[in-house]
């Protein structure tokens, strides 16, 4: 594995701190009810996005899931636009009318998130669709969940991304559930990469969520898609601590338990990379990070509701 | 003790799963978790996981599968986590099993549960009212209870239906709405109306949450003198003309109220109906109170000023008394 200079450490550092912490203020807020969407939060889970994002080009595309906020924040997302989207106010994201699962960037090649497991696979094949035609080398990395693989769209979108060589990173972040379900409840076989390479597709499994193979191992596709050779794919394993919707935990619902999520939590991106670093320059990090949440944070609870006769705009173009 | 309307769906489908052991559920999740809202917790401890199926995130698996066990004579209960994600089962629904009894005169005894409706903060894919995609569609059954004494007994009707019903359940009501049941068995039949309060000055013809807007708008009207009745249509399609017709004969004024958004809405149906029907009894034009013609906004202002409420009935009623 190649070994990365000390400032790409404090870089992918900063951005795995960023969106912790974000989502634990999220978490902080939430049982004041001034959120009031929806959160899937990504703890536990920041490797993958933050792994995958540092190895794309700014003018690459990212397709995240509805549980989105972790591949918004690492594409470089705007912090106080997804805080104010999460709020509900006018200055949010998608103007407070999506809320957690429907972020979009595209200022950052951020594209918009969907709450419908699935729905924007084959939507970002469209992107990647126009990208080769464009030329420029440009890639668009995809994510998904373990359970949006079992939509049929999925299949359909492998196809089609293999067939047409599409330039596009499949980045499946598998944290073993969906909702409550287990994969052995879920899938015939746990062989999703062998699966996936028989439409033609090279795909990868990385099991530790170790964001530094993460990141070399998206780098080394992307190499190769910007080349010509077509979609790839990664299958990461990840694990999701909280629980699937909601600021708490669920260790007390009856389906996973505790144990399960030690290793995870030993193994940790945040805590192992950032004890990794210079303690100063860490604390430097960690000053800033939570300096920017808090702005973030006033600015959406300064920020205006939509104007509600702003509900019939943008139904269509005017 | 009064029963919940999610309660009151979930004894239903009990009684009809112990009353015949060709019913069986099948969904995400509806297992040891007991599904996204736990309508169906405990099934799979009592029924068994033969009868309670957990399935992937599959929509279109799921509900082909019931239509293919269906076709065998099980009678399957599919459900969709929100109403919203029925889309990804669209096809096996409008084009496959409506059209099973029209092309081979066989029956789909299935029924999809798909839990429906805003008011919850869920977002424009967690709070969409999409019945009309289905009542636009000969073959399928649409029901849309606001009780809980009918969604237990049209739970039991749509079990026992030949031919393919949509359930939806508004996820408003489940814990907000509770009565007490008989404790006898009762069933309550598909495609006939209620009269969910009687009154001469005019009439709200509605169904689903939007039942018991119009029940509180009509408290307030009754304050001023203004006798409101409401008419509860329960199922959509077949929709109960007759008691609709009967209703406009006796106050002469209508006002046609839904969560869904306006145009295509029920209101438009039920408006030709009335005219085609009982026009020279209208005494004022008809009048509609729906949901704008747009996507269901997160942001908390906007889904208020999306949604009907009993204010905006109330604006609309008075100007129609007085006209
Ligand atoms: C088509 C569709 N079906 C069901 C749901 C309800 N739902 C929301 S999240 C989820 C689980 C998705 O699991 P996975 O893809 O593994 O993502 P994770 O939540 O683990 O990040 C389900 C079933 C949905 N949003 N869309
Ligand atoms: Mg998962």
């Amino acid at each position: 594995m190649p070994a990365y200079p000390a400032p790409d450490l404090v870089r992918l550092y900063r951005a795995l701190r960023l969106i912790r912490r974000s989502e634990e203020e999220i978490a902080r807020i939430y049982p004041t009810d001034k959120i009031k969407s929806p959160v899937h939060l990504s703890i536990g889970q920041e490797a993958v996005s933050v792994g995958v994002c540092d190895a794309l080009r700014a003018d690459d595309f990212v397709s995240p899931t509805y549980r989105c906020h972790a591949a918004y924040l690492a594409k470089g997302g705007d912090l106080k636009a997804m805080f104010a989207e999460l709020y509900g106010k006018a200055s949010g994201c998608a103007r407070g009318r999506g809320g957690s699962m429907h972020m979009i960037g595209l200022d950052h090649n951020i594209i918009g998130a969907s709450a419908v497991v699935g729905t924007t696979v084959p939507v970002a094949l469209g992107y990647a669709l126009a990208l080769k035609r464009e030329g420029k080398g440009r890639v668009v990395a995809l994510f998904l969940g373990d359970g949006a693989t079992e939509e049929g769209v999925f299949y359909e979108s492998l196809n089609f991304a293999s067939l047409h060589r599409l330039p596009a990173l499949f980045v499946c972040e598998n944290n073993f559930y969906a909702i409550h379900a287990p994969l052995a409840k879920r899938w015939a076989t746990a062989r999703l990469c062998e699966r996936v390479a028989t439409f033609g597709i090279p795909a990868h499994m990385i099991p530790q969520s170790d964001v530094l193979e993460i990141r070399s191992k998206a780098a080394e596709c992307l190499e190769a898609i910007r080349a010509g050779a077509g979609p790839a794919f990664l299958e990461c394993h990840t694990y999701r601590w909280r629980e699937h919707v909601g600021p708490g935990e669920d260790y007390d619902f009856g389906y996973r338990n505790r144990d399960e999520l030690r290793p995870w939590q030993d193994k940790d991106a945040v805590s192992t990379l950032g004890a990794s670093l210079d303690p100063g320059e860490r604390a430097r990090v960690d000053a800033a990070v939570e300096a920017e949440i808090a702005a973030a944070i006033e600015a959406a609870e300064q920020a205006e509701w939509p104007d509600t006769r702003e509900l019939h705009n943008y139904v269509y173009a005017d | 003790m009064p029963t919940t309307y999610l309660e009151a769906i979930r004894e239903g489908l009990w009684e009809e799963m112990e009353r015949d052991p060709d019913v069986f559920l099948i969904g995400e999740d509806i297992g040891v978790y007991g599904g996204a809202f736990k309508v169906t917790a405990g099934f799979i401890e009592h029924f068994g996981a033969r009868r309670v199926v957990d399935t992937p995130i599959s929509e279109s698996g799921i509900v082909g599968a019931a239509i293919g066990a269906g076709l065998m004579g099980l009678r399957p209960v599919a459900e969709m986590q929100f109403a919203d994600f029925i889309s990804c089962g669209f096809d096996q629904i409008v084009n496959f099993a409506a059209k099973c009894r029209y092309r081979w005169n066989a029956a789909v005894p299935m029924v999809v549960r798909a839990p429906s409706g805003g008011g919850i903060h869920g977002g424009p894919f967690h709070s969409q009212n999409p019945e009309m995609w289905f009542v636009k569609t000969p073959g399928l059954k649409v029901i849309c209870p606001a009780t809980a004494y009918d969604a237990k007994g049209l739970i039991k009707s749509a079990v026992r239906d030949n031919d393919p019903v949509i359930f939806f359940e508004h996820k408003a009501l489940y814990r907000r709405i509770k009565e007490d049941l008989p404790a006898e068995e009762f069933t309550v039949p598909i495609g006939k109306a209620r009269v969910a309060r009687q009154g001469r000055d005019l009439s709200i013809i509605t169904y689903g949450a939007m039942v018991w807007v119009a029940l509180e708008a009509a408290e307030t009207l009754a304050a001023e003198g203004i006798e409101v009745e409401v008419i509860d249509l329960r199922t959509l399609l077949p929709l109960d003309r007759d008691t609709v017709c009967e209703s406009v004969k006796k106050t002469a004024k209508v006002l046609l109220l839904h969560e869904d958004t306006r145009t295509a809405g029920m209101a438009g149906e039920l408006a030709i109906t009335i005219t085609e029907t009982v026009f020279e009894h209208l005494d004022a034009p008809i009048v509609r109170v729906t949901a704008p013609d747009t996507p269901v906004p997160f942001s908390p202002p906007l889904e208020e000023a999306f949604l009907p409420n009993a204010a905006k009935v109330i604006e609309k009623a008075r100007w129609l008394h007085r006209y």
